[in-house]
C-alpha cells in the first residue's frame, strides 16, 4: 500500500522497518520530525538528547552493544557532534550505525549553510543522499547493510526540501525482534579505545576500507547510470536530482544514491557518452572538485550558484546564461503592477513569556545583548531591535564573557532559553564563575524547546513519548555551577522583570536572572481576552512596542497628534496581561465575559 | 499552492490536496515551508498532481491554482500564477507587526483589486470566514477553501470527503463535511 509521507517520516518509517533497536537525537528543523516520529514505534527505544554530542555517544554506545542504532540532527548540529562521530570510523562498529543529518540549504532555519556532505569526507565514512520519501525509507535499510558490512558508520544526508516534501511511500513491516536479551558487551579494548597507541594502527584500514568502498561504488545499485539525450549528461544526487530532472527530462544521469566516496569508473563511463558533461548540486562543489581530481572534465559552479537552493528556477536561469538552455526556456515569476507588500517576519506569539524581556530591553537599549538560539532569536527583529550577537548554541554566555574580559564600557547581558542552556549553556557558566568573570545571564525558562516544536529537556519532567522523567532545576544547576547572585522572576510581571534586570546588571560579580513563563502552547492556555478602551487610548504607541500580534492600529486616530489609536484582536489574545501594565492611560482592560 | 499566515490551517490543507491526488491515482509531491515561528509567520505550501512529479517545487510563474488564505500573502505569490491559472482568495486580511508597529502599510483593497485582476482573469473573492463562521466555527475555514477549490478540479467530491473524514478530528468530522459542501456550493454557484 502506498501513502503519502514526509522525508523526515519515511527515515522514521525506515527505522522500523529496518529494525532499529535505538535513535537518538537533538531537535533542529528541518531534522526535529525524524524522531518525533520514530517514538511513535514502541519497538525503538527513543531519546531526546541533552545535545547532539550526547545523542552521537549514546547511539555510538548501542551500536558497540551489537544494537542497530540511529541519529538524526540538523545540519550545525553535526558540528556539536562531530568530536565524536570522527572516532567511530577507527572503532568500527557492531550493530549499524546511521547518523542521520538535515542540512539547510537556503537557510530556511539555521545560522549557515554549511554543506555536510564534506564531513563524510572528512570524517572518512560513506555518505547516502535520498531523493524522495521513498528513496528516505529505503536508504536507511541501505545505509545500515553498509555500516554492518563494511565496518563504518553511514552518514544519511536529507535537505529541508526533501525532509518536509511528501511523496508516496510503499510501505514493508518490521521483521520480529527474536526477543532474545542483550548480551554482555563484548570487550575490546585495542579497537574500542581509541588511543594513539592503539588507533594508529585503524588508520590505514580506514583508508584502504574507503578505496574499496569506492571501487563498490561503481556497481552499487543505489547509483545509477539512465541513459537519455547524449548531448546532455548530468551527474546529480538527492533533492538536486529531481529538480534538474525537471529542467532536464531528456538528458542523460548519473543519478548518486551515493555521494561519497565517488564511482569513478560510472562518471567516466557517462563522461565518455556524452558531448558535455555538468556536474549540479547544491553548496559547495562537493562533487565537481572530486570529479575534476579524477581528471574528468565538467561544468559546474561556474554555471551554478554555490549558496542557496538549486531549485529548477535557479537551475533553469543559470543554464541559459550559460547558453544550455534558450533563453525563452525560462519563465521565471511575472511582472506585475503589484503594490507594496509589507513584510511577514516570524513574531514572538500572543502570550510569549519572552515579550517583557526584548520589550524591556528594547527599552532600556543601552544593554549590550549577546543573544543565543530559539524563538527568542526574535529579539534582534523590530520592534524590539534588542539582540546584538548571535551565532551558535550557547555561545551568548561565552561571548558575554569575551565582552567582559574585553572591558566593553556598556551594561551587557546574555540571554539564553532553557533548553539551549542545557544544551551548551553549562560548561561556559563555570567558565565565568571559575575565571572571575562578572556577565549576567538571563535564562528564559519558557518549560520547552520551544522553536522547534516543543520537544522535552531535562528541566520539563517529561521524556519523548510522554513519560514521567526526574525534573532538573535550573536554579539549583546554577547554583551549582558556583553562582551565588541568583534571581527568579515571573515572566508576565514586566515590572518585576525589568527591577530584577537592573540588580543583576548592578551586582558586581557573575548573575544570573531566571525569567521563567510557560510558552503558550506548553501553559494553561488562553485566558478572557482583552480590549482596548477607545476613548481613553491616548495613541502614544508603547502597547505596539510589545511587537504583539494581537494588538493592531485602530481606525481612529489622536485629534491631536493624528497618530492610530490601539485595538486589541479578540481571536488572536490570549490575555497575558502584558499590554495592560504597559499601558499608561490604563486603557486596556480585561473582558468580563 | 497554498499560503497563508500561520495558525490558519493552511498545513492540514495542503496536506489534504495531497492525499486527495494520490487517492484520486496521480503521483503526487508536496512541499511545505515552515517558518521560525508557530504562528504569525507566512506560510506556503507547494502541492503537485501529475503522471509523474520529479520537483516538489512548482516552477516559477507556472502556478495553475492558487489558494491564498489573506489577501497580502495572496498578492505576496501571484507573480506565480500563471496568466490562465486561477486564484482563489479568502477575503481576509491579517495585519502583520510591521503594519501595528507602523513600518509598513497594508495594501488598500483597491490596489490589491487591480493587481489581482491584472494577474489572472479567473479570480474568485471568497467569503471563507463568514462561510465558516456560519457553521459556528472559524477553524473550518481551511476545510471551505478546500470545498471551493474542488468545484475546479476534476476530481469526484466523494473521493475529497473520504480524504477529509481520515484527516480530521472524528469529533468534528460531520462540521467539516459540512464546510467542504458549503465551499464547494459557494464556489459551483460562481464557475
Amino acid at each position: 500500500m502506498k501513502v503519502l509521507l514526509s522525508g523526515n517520516e519515511a527515515l522514521a518509517r525506515g527505522a522500523y522497518e529496518y529494525g532499529v533497536q535505538v535513535a537518538t537525537g537533538y531537535p533542529g528543523t528541518p531534522s526535529s520530525e525524524i524522531l518525533e516520529n520514530v517514538a511513535r514505534y514502541e519497538e525503538i527505544y527513543s531519546e531526546w538528547s541533552v545535545n547532539e554530542k550526547v545523542a552521537m555517544d549514546a547511539a555510538i554506545g548501542a551500536c558497540y552493544a551489537g544494537k542497530r542504532a540511529m541519529v538524526a540532527m540538523k545540519s550545525v548540529g553535526m558540528n556539536v557532534a562531530a568530536d565524536s562521530f570522527f572516532y567511530v570510523p577507527y572503532t568500527g562498529v557492531r550493530g549499524g550505525l546511521v547518523i542521520v543529518v538535515a542540512d539547510d540549504p537556503g537557510m530556511f532555519s539555521s545560522q549557515n549553510e554549511q554543506d555536510n556532505r564534506q564531513y563524510g569526507r572528512f570524517a572518512k565514512m560513506p555518505v547516502l543522499e535520498p531523493s524522495d520519501s521513498q528513496e528516505s525509507k529505503d536508504f536507511v535499510g541501505a545505509a545500515l547493510e553498509l555500516s554492518e558490512q563494511w565496518d563504518t558508520p553511514v552518514i544519511l544526508r536529507t535537505v529541508m526540501r526533501i525532509s518536509h516534501s511528501a511523496s508516496p511511500v510503499e510501505l514493508g513491516e518490521r521483521a520480529a525482534d527474536d526477543g532474545s536479551p542483550t548480551p554482555p558487551l563484548k570487550r575490546d579494548p585495542h579497537r574500542l579505545v581509541c588511543t594513539c597507541v592503539w588507533a594508529k594502527y585503524q588508520h590505514p584500514v580506514i583508508e584502504k576500507r574507503l578505496k574499496k568502498l569506492a571501487e563498490f561504488a561503481n556497481t552499487y545499485p543505489l547509483n545509477r547510470l539512465e541513459w537519455g539525450d547524449r548531448s546532455l549528461g548530468i551527474v546529480a544526487g538527492g533533492a538536486v536530482y529531481s529538480y534538474a530532472r525537471e529542467v532536464f527530462p531528456e538528458a542523460s544521469f548519473l543519478k548518486l544514491g551515493m555521494s561519497y566516496p565517488l564511482p569513478q569508473a560510472l562518471i567516466q563511463e557517462l563522461a565518455d557518452g556524452v558531448e558535455q558533461l555538468l556536474v549540479i548540486e547544491e553548496l559547495d562543489p562537493f562533487l565537481e572538485g572530486q570529479i575534476k581530481a579524477m581528471g574528468i572534465e565538467c561544468r559546474g559552479k561556474e554555471i551554478f550558484p554555490a549558496y542557496g537552493e538549486l531549485t529548477p528556477a535557479v537551475i533553469e536561469k543559470s543554464a541559459a546564461e550559460a547558453g544550455i538552455l534558450p533563453k525563452d526556456a525560462v519563465k521565471g515569476a511575472r511582472e506585475l503592477p503589484l503594490p507594496e507588500l509589507a513584510g511577514r517576519s516570524p513574531i514572538l506569539c500572543p502570550g510569549c513569556p519572552h515579550r517583557s524581556t526584548f520589550y524591556l530591553l528594547n527599552k532600556m537599549n543601552d544593554i549590550v545583548v549577546a543573544g543565543d538560539i530559539g524563538c527568542y532569536n526574535l529579539g534582534a527583529q523590530p520592534p524590539y531591535n534588542a539582540t546584538d550577537t548571535m551565532g551558535s548554541m550557547g555561545a551568548s554566555i561565552g561571548v558575554a564573557h569575551g565582552f567582559d574580559i574585553a572591558g566593553i564600557p556598556d551594561r551587557f547581558m546574555a540571554v539564553i532559553g532553557d533548553s539551549t542552556f542545557f544544551h551548551a549553556g553549562i560548561p561556559p557558566l563555570l567558565d565565568i564563575v571559575h575565571n572571575g568573570g562578572k556577565s549576567t545571564v538571563v535564562i528564559l525558562d519558557n518549560h520547552t524547546t520551544a522553536m522547534t516544536g516543543h520537544q522535552d529537556h531535562p528541566g520539563v519532567g517529561f521524556r519523548l513519548g510522554g513519560a514521567p522523567a526526574p525534573k532538573v532545576e535550573i536554579e539549583a544547576v546554577v547554583r551549582a555551577c558556583g553562582v551565588t547572585d541568583v534571581h527568579k522572576v515571573d515572566a508576565f510581571d514586566v515590572k518585576a522583570v525589568e527591577q530584577t534586570f537592573k540588580a543583576a546588571l548592578d551586582f558586581d560579580g557573575p548573575s544570573v536572572v531566571i525569567v521563567e513563563g510557560p510558552c503558550f502552547f506548553v501553559g494553561p492556555g488562553a485566558t478572557r481576552a482583552y480590549a482596548v478602551d477607545s476613548d481613553a487610548c491616548i495613541a502614544c504607541g508603547i502597547c505596539f512596542k510589545l511587537g504583539c500580534p494581537a494588538i493592531v492600529r485602530s481606525e481612529e486616530v489622536n485629534a491631536k497628534t493624528g497618530k492610530p489609536k490601539a485595538e486589541i484582536d479578540p481571536v488572536l489574545c490570549v490575555g497575558c496581561d502584558m499590554c495592560a501594565q504597559v499601558c499608561k492611560s490604563d486603557a486596556i482592560y480585561r473582558v468580563e465575559e | 499552492m497554498i499560503t497563508g499566515v500561520g495558525g490558519q490551517g493552511t498545513i492540514l490543507s495542503s496536506d489534504i490536496l495531497a492525499a486527495v491526488g494520490l487517492a484520486a491515482g496521480y503521483d503526487v509531491k508536496k512541499s511545505d515551508i515552515l517558518g521560525l515561528a508557530i504562528r504569525g509567520g507566512a506560510v506556503l505550501g507547494h502541492i503537485r498532481w501529475g503522471e509523474q512529479v520529479h520537483s516538489p517545487i512548482v516552477p516559477e510563474g507556472r502556478v495553475d491554482y492558487l489558494v491564498a488564505f489573506e489577501i497580502l500573502e495572496g498578492l505576496r505569490r501571484l507573480d506565480q500564477v500563471r496568466p490562465e491559472g486561477m486564484v482563489l482568495i479568502n477575503q481576509q486580511q491579517i495585519h502583520p507587526v510591521s503594519v501595528s508597529s507602523g513600518l509598513a502599510a497594508y495594501p488598500d483593497g483597491e490596489s490589491a483589486d487591480q493587481a489581482f485582476e491584472a494577474a489572472v482573469e479567473r479570480v474568485y473573492r471568497i467569503p471563507g470566514l463568514d462561510i465558516a463562521q456560519e457553521l459556528g466555527n472559524a477553524r473550518v475555514l481551511n476545510v471551505v477553501l478546500l470545498g471551493a477549490l474542488s468545484a475546479t478540479l476534476p476530481v469526484e467530491p466523494e473521493i475529497w470527503e473520504n480524504v477529509l473524514q481520515e484527516r480530521v478530528p472524528a469529533k468534528y468530522k460531520d462540521l467539516n463535511i459540512q464546510a467542504f459542501r458549503n465551499g464547494r456550493a459557494w464556489m459551483q454557484e460562481r464557475i
